[in-house]
C-alpha cells in the first residue's frame, strides 16, 4: 500500500471530449449475432466512439482545455503546469503535453510532460498535479488525460475490438489554502505487463518484417504484433484479487466511511468486472456506481472524468460531494482517491 | 458447500441464453451451445461472488466438466 495524502488543492472544474462517430457492437460483423448480444449483455458495451483518422488524443484534450480555461476565466498566463497522461500520444516525441502548451497557448514558463500510464492515469495524473501544487509555488494546473485506443486495436480480435472507445479529458487544479485533505492509495505490479500490451514498435523488438502480420491466435482473435492484446482472464483475476483491497485500504487508513461518500466512480472496464468489484467492497446501492460503458465502451485514462461528465454533472455542479475514484489496469497499476468537490465547473459533454 | 448438482443449476442459472435442463454435472462446459470466452469470465464472476474463491487461466485450462469446476472449488474453499 502506498497511502498518501494532498492538502491545499481543490479541483475546479472538468471537461470531456468524445469524437461524434458513433460505432455500434450490434454490427461487428467479425462475430455471431448471438456472441454480440452476448457481449453487450456481459460487458455492457454497446456503443462506443471511434476517432477518425485525423483526430489524435491531443486534439481530445485540447477542446476541454480550452473550452475550460475559458469557462474558469482563467488567466493563460497563470498556468503553471500541464499534465498529459495518455499511451496514445501524437507522436513518439515530443510529448503531447508540450504539443498543447503552445497549443493552448500558454507561457514558456509552463511545466509540461507527459506521464504513460492508461486506465489507473487519472487518480495517479491528479495525485502528480495536486502534489506540484500543494506548496502553492506553483497555483494553476491542467491535467489532460485521453486515449486513442481504437488505433491500435485489431478489427479481427473479438477480446478487444469491441470493448474500446476513444475519449478525452481536461481536468483544472489550483492551490487554495485550507482546502480538504485528497486521500490516495497507489500501486504497482509490472509482472502483470504481459496481460495488456502492444508487443511491436518500441525499443525492445522495434518494427520488424512480421510487426504488421495478423496472426490467428485462437477463434475470432487474429492480430498482428502491432496491435493491442488483452488477456481477459488475467485481467479480471488482477482486478478481483487488487481493487477492492485497494479501495477498502483506503477508506481505512484515511479513516473515511464509504457510507459518507456520495458517489464510487471506477474505471469503466466492463460492466461484468466493475459489477464484481462493486459486490466484493459490498456496495448495495448501485446508483452510487455510475456508469458510462453503455454508450461510450472502456476509455481507457479517460473513463473517469468521461463518467463524471455523462453522469454526474448536475451533483457535481450544484452539490458538495465526496466522490471515490478508482482506476485500474494495464501495468498492472492501479489506484484509488478519496476527493471532495465543491461545486465545479462541468462543461457538457464535447463532441469533435 | 452445496452439492454439485447444486452448483451446476447455479451455473446454468447464470448462462441466461442456455435452455433449462441441458446442463449437467458431468456436461463439458465448453460445449455449451454458443459457448465462446466471455462465458469463461462469467464461470469466474460467478465462482468469485458465490463462494469468494477466484480461478486462474490454469484453472480454466485443467476443468473439462462442470463437476471439475466444483472440485476446484472445493479444493480451494478449504
Amino acid at each position: 500500500m502506498s497511502f498518501v495524502t494532498v492538502n491545499n488543492v481543490s479541483v475546479k472544474g472538468i471537461g470531456a471530449c468524445v469524437p461524434t462517430q458513433v460505432y455500434n457492437n450490434l454490427s461487428y460483423q467479425h462475430v455471431t449475432e448471438p456472441e454480440r448480444e452476448l457481449f453487450i449483455k456481459t460487458t455492457g458495451i454497446k456503443e462506443r466512439r471511434v476517432a477518425d483518422a485525423q483526430t489524435s488524443t491531443s486534439d481530445m484534450c485540447f477542446e476541454p482545455a480550452k473550452q475550460l480555461i475559458d469557462k474558469l476565466q482563467w488567466d493563460k498566463s497563470e498556468i503553471d503546469v500541464v499534465i498529459m497522461v495518455t499511451q496514445s500520444p501524437d507522436y513518439f516525441i515530443p510529448g503531447s503535453a508540450v504539443i498543447l502548451q503552445d497549443r493552448l497557448g500558454l507561457k514558456k514558463s509552463c511545466l509540461a510532460f507527459d506521464i504513460n500510464l492508461g486506465c489507473s492515469g487519472y487518480v495517479y495524473g491528479l495525485y502528480v498535479l495536486s502534489n506540484l501544487l500543494s506548496s502553492g509555488q506553483l497555483k494553476k494546473g491542467l491535467l489532460l488525460v485521453g486515449d486513442k485506443s481504437t488505433v491500435s486495436t485489431s478489427y479481427t480480435d473479438k477480446s478487444a475490438y469491441p470493448l474500446f472507445g476513444d475519449a478525452g479529458s481536461a481536468t483544472a487544479l489550483e492551490f487554495e489554502e485550507k482546502a480538504n485533505t485528497m486521500y490516495f492509495n497507489l500501486s504497482s505490479d509490472g509482472s502483470g505487463k504481459d496481460a495488456i500490451i502492444i508487443e511491436h514498435g518500441g525499443s525492445r523488438h522495434g518494427i520488424q518484417d512480421d510487426t504488421f502480420d495478423l496472426v490467428d491466435i485462437e477463434p475470432g482473435v487474429q492480430r498482428a504484433k502491432r496491435h493491442l492484446k488483452l488477456d481477459g482472464i488475467d485481467i479480471f483475476n488482477f482486478a478481483l484479487r487488487e481493487v477492492p483491497a485497494n479501495v477498502n485500504e483506503l477508506y481505512n487508513a484515511s479513516q473515511k466511511n464509504m457510507s459518507d461518500t456520495n458517489y464510487f466512480v471506477f474505471h469503466q472496464a466492463n460492466k461484468l468486472i466493475n459489477e464484481s468489484v462493486r459486490k466484493k467492497l459490498k456496495i448495495t446501492d448501485t446508483t452510487k456506481v455510475p456508469y458510462s460503458i453503455n454508450q461510450f465502451g472502456n476509455t481507457s485514462s479517460a473513463s473517469i472524468p468521461l463518467t463524471m461528465i455523462t453522469e454526474l454533472t448536475e451533483q457535481l455542479s450544484n452539490h458538495r460531494q465526496t466522490l471515490c475514484l478508482c482506476g485500474f489496469g494495464v501495468g498492472y497499476s492501479w489506484g484509488s482517491a478519496i476527493i471532495d468537490f465543491d461545486k465545479i465547473v462541468c462543461l457538457p459533454l464535447i463532441e469533435i | 458447500m452445496i452439492s454439485v448438482e447444486e452448483f451446476t443449476n447455479q451455473l446454468a442459472a447464470e448462462f441466461e441464453d442456455v435452455e433449462p435442463n441441458t446442463i449437467f454435472p458431468d456436461t463439458n462446459y465448453r460445449d455449451i451451445k454458443n459457448w465462446s470466452s466471455m462465458y469463461a469470465l462469467i464461470i469466474i464472476a460467478f465462482i468469485d461472488a458465490n463462494f469468494d474463491v477466484q480461478l486462474n487461466a490454469e484453472n480454466l485450462k485443467s476443468t473439462q466438466t462442470v463437476r471439475d469446476l466444483y472440485n476446484v472449488v472445493c479444493e480451494k474453499m478449504k
